[in-house]
């Protein structure tokens, strides 16, 4: 593409994306996703007592972990030579 | 831009609620007998969006009270210089009515544990609790008030009981008093002491600001009942009781209704509130 | 007998490690499992912040295998900074260097996009320019332009279908994602931040803006590795999305 060929181009990008665009205002109020607003909170609450995983004397070394149940990434099928199955899961834990 | 015009000095001697985001289309719509908002500084020290738009807007119309949870202001180590520098940030541009933070520490070297961790009450803790507010009031150039925590467990090593501790350092540094009438129920069930008898003994002119909370219920090692300062439920009678026995010895203060875990639709908080209200209502006439 | 906070913190993320020596009860007995009230309020805050920070890959995961996993990283990596809002930025590299994960190769991604999303909702607000301002520009004016993103734009490359990975589990409904890079521009219009997939050589194109590129190079850099990039849907993606806030 020459250069007279390429500026033409961006230019005509551009025009085009300026049509149709639409203004965008939306209040305070309005949350479209409380999932980020609310994650990451400080307070001052204390949290579950004395029992529970904090609690635990379980290894919390690294390779003492094992998955136990499954996600929605048992139903993604992402072949990169392995799958996202429960299978998989069990084959790829060190011994 | 981060400028806000502040309506309120002080906080009124009214019911304020601590702020959840997901109230606030209702509060400014209702806010029943709310005249003021309690934020958790930590979650104002970003750089924009949401939760600063909507602390402005909220700033218009209620007095705001700034508590950090974040400080560690019993930590061994020096206080986070760019910590104080956000809170200063903060306080600079929100001129808020109140400023309070937490007797406790969290952060050790360079972590921060996300909880308030207990301090022996000692005359080296005192030296050092001391200093740090002198170093807080002259960063963010303004009187704080340091609140009462709830405690779990005691140290061995402490020489100085809490009230009088509190009350030293208030006298040391010229800081002000945050009373948590629940963390007094809570630290005095779980240790053993006469909630009312730790109010008859607490500095009760330095108070700023009266808080309120739920907690829930555990057990020792030894079946002794232990509770927990969970901010998660409706305060319980007893704690009710113990704000008429404060309020009747301190007068009016700002009274604030804390509820952080399992928090309820707005309606159930503004109860929480107005039972705040009628408490204040009673001393008033 | 004092307790120093080294002491008070060793065994705060260790359940194996004695409740420390000097802490005691009412009745000067040994605190005991009171103790255990400040290693569940750390351990529990911190994992709760780690699910609710990674949503996506606690969803993909289940959430017995996040928490597990949330245990390891909060000891591995407890928060260097008071800010909650921001704990969590080393998650990502964590996730996709544990050996367990390594056949869910894509979920160092989603959680570098749901890192993304948050940073964006806390980033700072600017106003966006008028579109029209572009309009104005003669073509050799356009070439030479340079274009500022606003703080709150966010962009990530992946190898893997990481916003249909990330529809699929946020959108009812969204369909199964199919093996396929994808690069994701998250834009905040006001305060709600979303990932819109881009276009092929989309990611490139931001890429060199990003690098202070003009507008004519960054076309450039998209064409060397997408020959067929297409500006326009990129440019009304930014614009529509109040993504460009200065214009030299």
């Amino acid at each position: 593409m020459s250069n007279t060929m390429k500026t033409l181009a961006v230019a005509g990008a551009v025009a085009a994306a300026l049509v149709g665009q639409t203004t965008t205002a939306s209040a305070q109020a309005k949350e479209k996703c409380y999932g980020v607003s609310l994650a990451g909170q400080n307070d001052c609450a204390a949290g579950p007592g004395t029992t529970c995983a904090g609690t635990s004397t379980v290894d919390y070394q690294g390779n003492a972990w094992t998955l136990v149940d499954a996600g929605t990434c048992a139903e993604i099928d992402l072949p990169d030579g392995r799958i996202g199955s429960l299978e998989a899961l069990d084959r790829d834990l060190p011994s | 831009m981060l400028d806000a015009t502040p309506r309120y000095d002080r906080l009124p001697n009214a019911p304020g609620v601590g702020y959840k985001p997901q109230h606030f289309a209702q509060i400014l719509d209702d806010p029943g007998p709310v005249e003021w908002l309690e934020i958790h500084a930590e979650n104002y020290m970003g750089e924009g969006g949401r939760p600063l738009a909507q602390l402005r807007a909220l700033s218009e119309r209620f007095a705001i009270s700034v508590h950090g949870v974040g400080l560690s202001i019993g930590g061994e180590g020096p206080l986070d210089p760019d910590h104080l520098a956000r809170l200063k940030k903060l306080v600079g541009w929100l001129k808020p009515a109140s400023f309070s933070e937490h007797l406790a520490w969290s952060t050790h070297g360079a972590e921060f544990l996300n909880d308030l961790l207990p301090l022996p009450y000692t005359n080296a803790t005192l030296t050092r609790v001391a200093a740090h507010i002198d170093q807080v009031q002259q960063v963010v150039g303004r009187q704080m008030l340091l609140e009462n925590p709830s405690s779990y467990l005691a140290f061995a090593e402490s020489t100085w009981s809490e009230t009088d501790f509190l009350a030293e350092i208030a006298h040391r540094t010229g800081c002000g008093l945050l009373l948590d009438v629940n963390n007094v129920f809570v630290s005095a069930t779980n240790l053993g002491y006469s909630p009312q008898g730790y109010i008859d003994a607490y500095p009760l002119d330095k108070v700023g600001e009266i808080h309120l909370g739920g907690h829930d219920e555990d057990q020792d090692d030894h079946g002794a009942p232990l509770l927990i300062d969970s901010h998660g439920r409706a305060v319980v009678d007893p704690v009710w009781a113990l704000l008429d026995h404060t309020l009747d010895r301190s007068g009016p203060r700002p009274t604030l209704v804390e509820w952080d875990t399992d928090v309820p639709d707005w309606p159930v908080l503004a109860t929480e509130a107005a039972r705040a209200a009628t408490a204040l209502t009673r001393i008033a006439a | 007998m004092t307790v120093s906070q080294s002491a008070f913190r060793s065994a705060l993320l260790d359940g194996a490690e004695p409740v420390p020596d000097g802490l005691i009860d009412g009745l000067k007995r040994p605190a005991g499992r009171r103790y255990n009230v400040y290693r569940n309020n750390v351990a529990v805050s911190l994992t709760e912040a780690l699910r609710e920070g990674f949503p996506v890959v606690t969803k993909l995961l289940g959430q017995q295998n996040m928490d597990g996993l949330a245990g390891l990283f909060l000891r591995a990596h407890p928060p260097q900074s008071p800010l909650m809002m921001f704990y969590g930025a080393s998650f990502p590299a964590f996730v996709a260097q544990m050996p367990q994960l390594q056949h869910l190769g894509y979920l160092g991604d989603v959680a570098r996009l749901e890192l993304a999303l948050r940073s964006s909702y806390h980033a700072a607000d600017t106003a966006p320019i008028d579109p029209a301002t572009l309009g104005s520009l003669t073509p050799k004016a356009l070439m030479a332009a340079r274009l500022t993103l606003a703080p709150a734009v966010r962009h990530l490359r992946s190898i893997w279908p990481v916003h249909s990975l990330w529809r699929f589990n946020t959108e009812p409904g969204a369909p199964k994602p199919k093996p396929q890079a994808e690069d994701v521009v998250i834009l905040r219009p006001e305060f709600d931040p979303m990932p819109h997939l881009l276009p092929a050589g989309g990611g490139a194109f931001i890429d060199a803006l990003r690098t202070g590129a003009t507008l004519g190079a960054a076309h450039d850099a998209a064409l060397a590795e997408t020959p067929q990039f297409d500006l326009t849907p990129v440019l009304a993606l930014l614009i529509d999305g109040g993504a460009i806030c200065a214009l030299n």
